[in-house]
């Protein structure tokens, strides 16, 4: 498998585009015709062929424009990387858990050597090429953790474990939804949530957190989380939000099937071996509408979704100004007919839009 | 004199108690201002002699009553700054044992909650009530600047100038809430400034 890598920008110029390819298996996020949350987890071990399920940590066409970006906002606000000082062993689980999985499951693209500490990294589509001592700090040129994590895509949030409880203490978060490490960090699982409207009132904390704290090594899980941004903004951050929070009043009928993205979260969950941390990347994928409406099913569907979504969500979500823009565009790829369970495509038995 | 009764609110929103005595071979007391009332409702001659008092007075003056209890170790400090050096080395010397009790604005209980946090005691044993003025102390969350009891929503960010909305989201660690533009996706359109509890 070959990856044709994007030059592309998600900022100023916004560059950024789907291929087919990408679109095809893009994580649409909603499984029915309607949306509440729950705690959706299930087991993180593969799917489809080519889907973003397969591999442990997908690398997709965007993989080093992404990481272009992030290394631009590391430059504008280092605190967007933040490990409190316990944490650094963690770090070292996920640099050896990212390294292993990504040269296993990509290995014409990432190869990883070891002879006992002493290990050679080899990522070929950053033309990176770093032998160093495991568990050395001194032979990295950045913290373990943030070494790794301007090499893959995504945030990570790394979370310690103690007194049957998740703490936030450290992390790389350059491609929030509208979330702040700098502020968070320390925070435990309750607290960083606690902005979230109706979901502590339906327990799906409680029962999220005794979820997660069960992880084992070897059985990581995942999920999908959703939102809406105008432009393919991967730093929609508090800490900018001065800045981009008016690019939500640029949306017009005529350019909304452009700037208007879907904005999907795959939240994967990984037990680490010596820290017992948990790890919790957070994958961002964009895909406008005018991409998404070229999969029927999803046409149908996401019209119905955003059309019957609870008020206090859509506010939340910080899109219910431009709901009724989205929803006459939408409309149009709803022709009423009924649609098939789970999130994929089903290209060949869906019918095409009859309207 | 009647305690403000905060509303209910979100999980990260810090939740203050009521001071209560409870045994100890040392008491530490750091009390801003009006928190002085709640260290005269609480103080016994036992407790007071092997009690440190760390009185901030802002613009009050209960030094003459505080004294009166007897406490084994009295200072004044004029502000939270001046008094933060003498705070962190009574909490450096710290044994097990030590009782600690806050008493005041938000902004010093939750700045000198971290310092004995720092030093190992965790946040649970430690002792807080809120009495005085309601002003919160505001992170702006574009520029970092700490913003010190600000009692009106919207407020003018005091480094950057930026017209910020007071959330309820709060960072133990930094001691603050969140604030953020609130003209952001509207420049220039400010609602009139009103009491954050009004």
């Amino acid at each position: 498998m070959t990856i044709q890598f994007n030059d592309e920008s998600f900022r100023d110029d916004y560059t950024f585009h789907n291929s087919d390819w990408a679109i095809k298996r893009f994580p649409f996020p909603f499984h029915e015709d309607s949306y509440m949350y729950s705690v959706n987890m299930e087991q993180h071990r593969g799917g489809p062929k080519g889907s973003v399920y397969e591999m442990r940590f997908d690398v997709d066409e965007h993989y080093v424009s992404e990481m272009k970006d992030r290394a631009l906002v590391l430059d504008e606000d280092p605190l967007r990387c933040q490990s409190l000082p316990h944490m650094t062993l963690a770090g070292w689980d996920l640099l050896e858990l990212i390294m292993v999985s990504k040269s296993e499951d990509y290995p014409d693209l990432f190869e990883l050597h070891r002879n006992g500490n002493q290990w050679r990294w080899i990522n070929k589509p950053m033309g990176i090429d770093h032998s160093f001592t495991f568990m050395d700090e001194t032979t990295l040129p950045y913290g373990p953790m943030e070494y790794i994590t301007r090499q893959a895509q995504g945030d990570f949030a790394v979370l310690d474990q103690r007194d049957e409880m998740l703490w936030m203490d450290a992390g790389m978060v350059t491609t929030q939804a509208d979330w702040s490490l700098d502020f968070d960090i320390g925070m435990n699982f309750f607290e960083w949530h606690a902005p979230v409207p109706k979901a502590h009132e339906m327990g799906i904390f409680q029962r999220a957190l005794k979820f997660l704290l069960n992880i084992q090594q070897g059985a990581p899980a995942r999920r999908l989380n959703w939102t809406m941004t105008v432009n393919p903004l991967l730093d929609t951050s508090p800490e900018n939000y001065h800045e981009w929070g008016i690019q939500k009043t640029t949306l017009t009928p005529e350019n909304l099937s452009q700037k208007q993205h879907l904005r999907v979260e795959l939240q994967t969950f990984f037990r680490l071996p010596r820290s017992n941390a948990l790890v919790f990347p957070i994958r961002c994928y964009l895909c406008n509408f005018q991409d998404l409406m070229t999969v029927p099913k999803w046409g149908r569907r996401l019209h119905r979704v955003i059309r019957d979504l609870p008020e206090e969500l859509a506010t939340y979500k910080g899109f219910i100004d431009n709901r009724p823009m989205m929803l006459d565009y939408l409309s149009q790829f709803d022709d009423g007919l009924p649609t098939s369970p789970g999130i994929w495509p089903d290209l060949e038995t869906e019918p095409p839009l009859s309207k | 004199m009647s305690k403000f009764e905060f509303p209910k609110s979100i999980a990260s929103r810090p939740v203050w108690g009521t001071l209560e005595v409870r045994p100890g071979e040392h008491h530490l007391i750091i009390a801003e201002a009006e928190g002085a009332q709640a260290v005269l409702d609480i103080a016994t001659p036992g407790m007071m002699a092997v009690t440190h008092i760390i009185y901030i007075p802002r613009h009050t003056d209960h030094s003459a009553r505080l004294r009166a209890l007897n406490p084994a170790q009295f200072y004044e400090g004029p502000s939270y700054a001046a008094a933060l050096q003498r705070i962190r080395r009574v909490l450096e010397d710290a044994h097990m044992g030590l009782q600690v009790y806050l008493t005041g604005t938000e902004g010093m209980m939750g700045q000198a909650m971290n310092e004995a946090m720092a030093v190992g005691i965790p946040h649970t044993a430690i002792q807080t009530e809120h009495r005085g003025a309601i002003g919160r102390r505001m992170q702006c969350v574009h520029c970092k600047g700490i913003t010190e009891d600000v009692e009106v929503d919207p407020f003018v960010c005091a480094h950057c100038g930026l017209n910020l909305f007071v959330r309820d989201h709060y960072s133990r660690r930094l001691a603050a809430y969140q604030g953020v533009r609130v003209d952001a996706e509207d420049h220039g359109n400010v609602p009139e400034p009103r009491g954050i509890y009004e």
